[in-house]
């Protein structure tokens, strides 16, 4: 029974990180079927940000909460630039939009490792995040719920942006009818940039919130992206509502299998429920409804 | 059956040219150790050939080739690990993580027919079975990608994480031998060198007679318009299995004849990182052609040695560099602009523009 609470809280903050870094993905994957490799990167770059935001504010009790923003609009730069520099050239060959960021993806790697080294860096705990809070008989760490706390606020935050706000109404047109929605006097190019800095911001955020939990180096993003893809697939694409359930039940059924089997042999059996959840829907959890044929 | 035209036989001068160029110039100009390199950059450009059938022809982005390329090459480096430790013997890291016995699974490696036979077959199950199980469902484009790709992740954490049965880590090394003949003899060298750019000779002349024949028709109509081959009464899902088993199968071939030419076989040589290296380079040549792939795999391969001899750190920047370039202004690759250049030679007006659809 502890070990069923622990790993479902410890799965529970591994999937609220990916969830922060998969929305992004969801968001521009449903709405312009771009694959963004270099998505990992944002992550990483976020979490950069939040050591860089230590230099400057040594007082690791404010400078975490203060790399939040910063992260989130240094990431969601980093992608705007991306968007208007690379994707927007090839809008009609998605599937070469993947290399071609998986090229910036290793040079962003390359230019974090030689800026900051190929060690890991050292983002100091604030002392807030000291301690454990007792859930169910459960001691769970402070700094694993500050990471669950951070991606569903961020969550309701998307939510209720793409319900209520106008922006939100124009970026659920577009992903429901491109054409249609230009029609009726949405831009869909303008729309297509503020998505990808949305969620290029919230690959930044996750950054910071996975600082706690994920060394910060270079490589750290390529470890998130192949599983946010995965939550991207398994959930369904152009909607919140099935990336949330993937990002949750991977990383819940990740924990357990790590702790029942190991690591690296959760990672293969997690892929391997993946395709066979796929045989059961193959458009994941839940599909946009569309009237093409495949 | 089609008629042999002149230009037909275009795409035969080439693969005559290039061995010509692999087995005759090659072994008479370079030393053992550039030789060596070049037949390493051949094991490459037999998986790229595949790669080109695969994603050139078939549409579908093999991510994760690096898998089928380890199962070979992990396949040749049991047995040649075996071959080093004797005939009752136990390859040394075994002693120290192991216990010193030798798995079961291990055990059929002895024999140097049945690796061969595991090569081919083992690659052709996996791939089919991963094939069946997506094209099947209809899963396409990115979605393929992504599995593939997270296929390789989770293939190469196995290898590093069990150690007792793979060597983690270091993966097999120390190799002395291939199939009885010393591995540090220049003679043998050669030779291994030989026998791999002849097998690349030979996947180039399958891959020409594949593009001819109606399976290749097929498949080119099934990535250009998946539905209208379903209209006719074809299931393009067999069709794509195929064409990925036969990927999936060079690509173990070329990594399997890695093997011996590198003298050792580890983690990092079969990982994403790896399989991408191999993309780059039919991205470079040219997916959707004869040649391109080969040669893109070979100047990718010349590339990452040369510069990374000459700048250590910036071979990263390169092949990222070379992504976004080639990909973006040339999408299908240098190969493309031979006849476009060749055309603008012998003609005065200027060289139609002809569209490939490369989604």
């Amino acid at each position: 029974m502890d070990v069923l609470i622990s790993q479902s809280f410890t799965g529970a903050s591994y999937g609220a990180a990916l969830l922060l870094v998969a929305l992004g993905l969801a968001l521009t994957f449903g709405q312009m079927g771009v694959i963004n490799m270099a998505h990992g990167e944002f992550l990483m770059a976020g979490a950069y940000t939040a050591y860089l935001t230590q230099q400057v504010v040594t007082n690791a009790d404010i400078s975490l909460l203060l790399a939040i923003p910063i992260a989130f609009m240094v990431a969601g730069l980093l992608g705007l630039l991306l968007e208007f520099l690379v994707i927007s050239r090839m809008y009609h060959r998605p599937l070469d939009t993947l290399l071609v960021t998986f090229g910036v993806s290793l040079v962003l790697q390359q230019a974090a490792k030689d800026l900051f080294g190929a060690q890991a860096v050292a983002v100091e705990a604030p002392s807030w995040l000291d301690g454990q809070i007792p859930i169910l008989g459960y001691r769970y760490p402070l700094s694993q719920l500050f990471i669950l706390v951070l991606a569903l606020s961020c969550l309701f935050g998307v939510a209720a942006l793409l319900k209520y706000s106008s922006f939100g109404r124009q970026i659920r047109a577009t992903v429901q009818n491109r054409s249609l929605a230009e029609s009726a006097g949405v831009s869909t190019r303008r729309i297509d940039r503020l998505t990808f800095f949305l969620g290029s911001g919230l690959a930044g955020i996750a950054g910071v919130a996975v600082t706690r939990i994920t060394a910060t180096e270079s490589t750290m993003g390529s470890e998130y992206i192949v599983w946010a893809f995965l939550v991207v697939v398994a959930g369904g694409i152009g909607q919140i509502k099935g990336a949330v359930i993937a990002a949750f039940g991977l990383g819940i059924t990740r924990a357990f299998l790590t702790y029942y089997t190991d690591g690296s042999m959760a990672v293969v059996l997690t892929f391997l429920l993946v395709v066979v959840f796929l045989q059961l829907r193959p458009q994941g959890l839940f599909a946009v409804r569309t009237r093409s044929l495949a | 059956m089609k008629r042999l035209s002149l230009k037909g036989l275009m795409p035969i001068a080439g693969i005559i040219a290039l061995a010509l160029l692999l087995l005759v110039v090659a072994p008479s100009v370079l030393s053992t150790f550039r030789l060596n390199n070049l037949g390493k950059y051949c094991c490459y450009a037999i998986a790229a050939v595949g790669i080109g059938i695969a994603w050139g022809r078939g549409g579908m982005l093999v991510l994760g080739q690096g898998l089928f390329f380890g199962i070979g090459a992990y396949a040749m480096g049991m047995h040649l690990k075996l071959e080093a430790a004797g005939p009752e013997g136990v390859p040394d890291f075994m002693l120290n993580f192991g216990g010193g016995v030798l798995p079961a699974w291990w055990e059929p490696f002895r024999s140097g027919a049945f690796t061969i036979v595991a090569i081919v077959v083992v690659p052709a199950i996996v791939a089919a079975l991963l094939g069946l199980a997506v094209f099947k469902r209809r899963i396409k484009g990115a979605y393929f990608a992504i599995l593939s790709q997270a296929l390789t992740v989770a293939f190469a954490a196995l290898l590093v994480s069990q150690i007792k049965y793979t060597g983690g880590q270091t993966g097999l090394n120390s190799l002395t031998s291939f199939f009885g003949y010393n591995l540090y003899d220049p003679v043998n060298k050669k030779m291994i060198y030989s026998i791999t750019a002849t097998i690349l000779v030979v996947m180039l002349l399958v891959a020409y007679q594949l593009y001819r024949s109606r399976f290749g028709e097929l498949l080119v109509a099934t990535r250009d318009a998946e539905e209208r081959v379903r209209f006719l009464g074809y299931d393009p899902a067999n069709i794509k299995v195929v064409a990925f088993v036969i990927a999936a199968i060079m690509a173990s071939i070329g990594g399997a004849m890695f093997v011996p030419m590198a003298g050792l076989i580890n983690p990092r040589e079969v990982n994403a990182l790896a399989s991408i290296m191999l993309i780059a380079g039919v991205a470079l040549g040219g997916r959707a052609t004869l040649l391109g792939p080969a040669i893109g795999a070979l100047a990718v391969g010349f590339g990452r040695t040369y510069l990374s001899e000459s700048f250590p750190d910036q071979w990263t920047y390169f092949l990222g560099a070379l992504f976004v370039v080639v990909i973006l202004l040339i999408p299908n690759g240098l190969a493309s602009l031979v006849p476009r250049i060749w055309r603008s030679l012998t003609t005065r007006q200027p060289a139609a523009r002809k569209r490939v659809k490369t989604a």
